[in-house]
């Protein structure tokens, strides 16, 4: 009986074996050229972070005539354009801190602008300005949410640094709700 | 029991609840068969051409045979209405379009046409060559790899069952004040359908991935390159790169050539026109999962990464989309599912949650996909509140809405799963109600 067992499991494996080596491989190799072409990813840390500076005060102008389109300037209050994305308002008229999902208050990560408007801004043309040019985007930005003084320069060095006042205000719900956010059962 | 046979009448054994429910086997016992009730006379035809009185489409020959099918042109209301909610300012500085929500009141069983799949994209739907596609896999890997679409055909492939969903579906139940809005605008950002593919798992392994690995980072091909991180367990457990939607290859709103499949997790995180997966160690942090797709808790802490999803159900019929015109007996179902695993049992009130009977459960039931729930009812003429709820085999029981914002508040956007009520009037009008 043993005897029989052990066969059968040695058939078994042999069997697998023959599966492995016969497992369907299809995958050419991927080339730099092909992993930069398709991954655009910049990482909190600052991995991924492109060479290039840029300034507040160019990415005031910049923001003017890429943006300004769809998004208000902080001293204006279009409905529609608030509609599309409201990207400042930091305090409200109290001076509480507005939680309402904007960069300076709800924003935990610098990086993510930076990765997040290079990807897909100007809307109607993503990709469109140079590495420099999204670093100042991205200076302003943090400038006019109350992060960072109007002479900071941002680039790969400087951007992972810039510590988001909302950095700790976020909870992992992954693999599970915590308990206190769970509801009823 | 012979009563039932010949003739439609309910008594008080078949009730289940005082709201009129009955009980789920009435449906399938020889009660109801009314078609005995509802024979035909043939009209007697005269001297003249034998086909008079017919209709054209039974006198002449039909239209052609055709590449590929369309609906009958009377199906004019079974669509995705593009519902502007904006105005036309918006919209125009939105450029495209980018949702369209399945018409659920007229979709019956659990597979969504592939046509009246929901669309969500966030800077349109890209016309992908898909000869100059590929997907990339690299990062903390041995072997950085490419697969093109004839190299994913190679693979074996699996077919499943599985519903997606946005996280934003039923965001306008987390209001304050009932809505207006229809069962499609409500909740049709919710469709199921096969999808074919290939496990990523059998890439990750052809690939060579770290034992460091723990998250993957998805990046679509589309204008504004959606990226996601997903964790890397999912990643080898059920994900899948998706090539086909019910038997033909995925549409392009579907993300053709490929895409990613997280079953049972958030819409968003299954990036369509995949082109490339970094493995890492930690999660990028992409405005989509820290700027959206969290949710603001009463304490202002947000949550993040709620990935994988409640058990949740909706009754579909009726619903606002229709008016009971007369008193008498309806079928109630609807769609129960759970991001977990499958759905153990579904609940149905008549009485706005006071008392409770069990549907049936059309099956096969599988795991992370809709399944169909139905009970009989019997209006008589009342006010009328009802609602679903749904338990899968985890013992998870859909919150009700007090319930879920007890534990949440009402600052988040997405992930709303409670309970939902449809509120019948003595007029037979049917609105959103909360109860």
């Amino acid at each position: 009986m043993y005897m029989h067992r052990a066969l059968i499991i040695v058939t078994l494996l042999m069997s697998t074996q023959i599966t492995t080596a016969q497992e369907s491989r299809f995958g050419v190799p991927a080339t730099q050229a092909d992993i930069d072409k398709s991954f655009w990813a910049v990482f909190p840390d600052g991995e991924f972070l492109p060479e290039g500076e840029g300034n507040v005060a160019e990415g005031r102008e910049l923001f003017e005539y890429n943006c300004n389109i769809c998004h208000n300037f902080p001293d204006e209050n279009d409905p529609v354009k608030n509609r599309i994305g409201k990207l400042f308002g930091v305090k409200d008229k109290r001076g509480k801190t507005n939680l309402k999902q904007t960069i300076g208050s709800y924003w935990p990560h610098s990086t993510t602008i930076f990765n997040y408007i290079r990807r897909a801004m100007p809307l109607v043309a993503p990709m469109s300005l140079s590495n420099s040019e999204y670093y100042s985007l991205t200076a302003y930005l943090l400038h006019e949410n109350g992060i960072i003084a109007e002479d900071y320069v941002i680039n790969k060095e400087t951007l992972p640094k810039v510590e988001m006042p909302n950095k700790d205000g976020f909870v992992n719900a992954y693999p599970e709700v915590p308990n206190k956010y769970k509801s009823g059962h | 029991m012979s009563k039932k046979k010949n003739s439609l009448v309910i008594d008080a054994t078949d009730h289940t609840t005082k709201g009129g429910l009955l009980n789920r086997r009435l449906f399938l016992s020889s009660a109801i068969a009314t078609s005995a009730a509802l024979a035909t006379t043939r009209a007697a035809y005269g001297q003249g051409v034998v086909g008079e009185g017919q209709e054209d489409w039974v006198l002449f020959p039909g239209s052609d045979a055709l590449e590929y099918s369309n609906r009958s042109r009377f199906e004019v209301d079974s669509v995705k209405r593009l519902l502007p909610n904006d105005s036309q300012e918006f919209l125009d500085l939105r450029l495209t379009k980018f949702v369209a929500r399945t018409p659920l009141d007229h979709l019956m069983g659990t597979i969504t046409p592939n046509g009246l799949h929901f669309e969500r994209s966030h800077q349109g739907i890209p016309d992908i060559d898909p000869n100059k596609h590929s997907l990339v896999i690299h990062g903390m890997v041995k072997n950085p790899l490419k697969f093109d679409i004839s190299a994913l055909e190679n693979y074996p492939t699996v077919s499943r069952n599985h519903y997606v969903e946005c996280s934003g579906n039923s965001a306008v139940l987390w209001e304050k004040n009932p809505t207006n809005q229809s069962l499609q605008e409500i909740h049709g950002l919710l469709s199921g359908s096969e999808w074919t593919g290939v496990l990523l798992s059998t890439l990750l392994d052809e690939c060579g991935i770290s034992p460091d690995a723990k998250w993957i980072i998805a990046e679509g091909a589309d204008n504004g390159m959606m990226t996601r991180s997903i964790p890397i367990d999912k990643a080898l457990d059920d994900t899948m790169i998706a090539i086909r939607q019910n038997g033909e290859r995925i549409r392009p709103s579907q993300g053709y050539p490929m895409r990613l499949l997280n079953p049972g997790f958030e819409g968003n995180t299954s990036v369509k026109w995949l082109r490339s997966i970094y493995v890492s160690d930690r999660p990028v942090m992409s405005v989509q999962e820290t700027a959206k797709y969290t949710d603001m808790m009463p304490d202002n802490k947000a949550l993040q990464f709620t990935l994988e999803q409640d058990v949740k159900s909706i009754i579909t019929r009726p619903s606002n989309a229709m008016s009971l015109k007369k008193h008498g007996l309806y079928e109630i179902t609807g769609l129960a599912w759970s991001g977990k695993g499958k759905i153990a049992k579904v609940e149905v009130s008549a009485d706005g949650g006071n008392t409770w009977a069990d549907a049936a459960l059309e099956g096969p039931i599988h795991s992370k996909m809709l399944t169909r729930f139905r009970v009989p009812w019997l209006w008589e003429g009342g006010s009328a509140i009802l609602q679903s709820r749904a338990i899968d085999e985890f013992g998870r029981i859909q919150p009700t809405r007090k319930e879920l914002i007890d534990a949440r508040g009402r600052n988040g956007i997405y992930h709303f799963h409670a309970v939902h009520s449809w509120g019948v009037a003595k007029s037979g009008k049917i609105k959103h109600v909360y109860a």
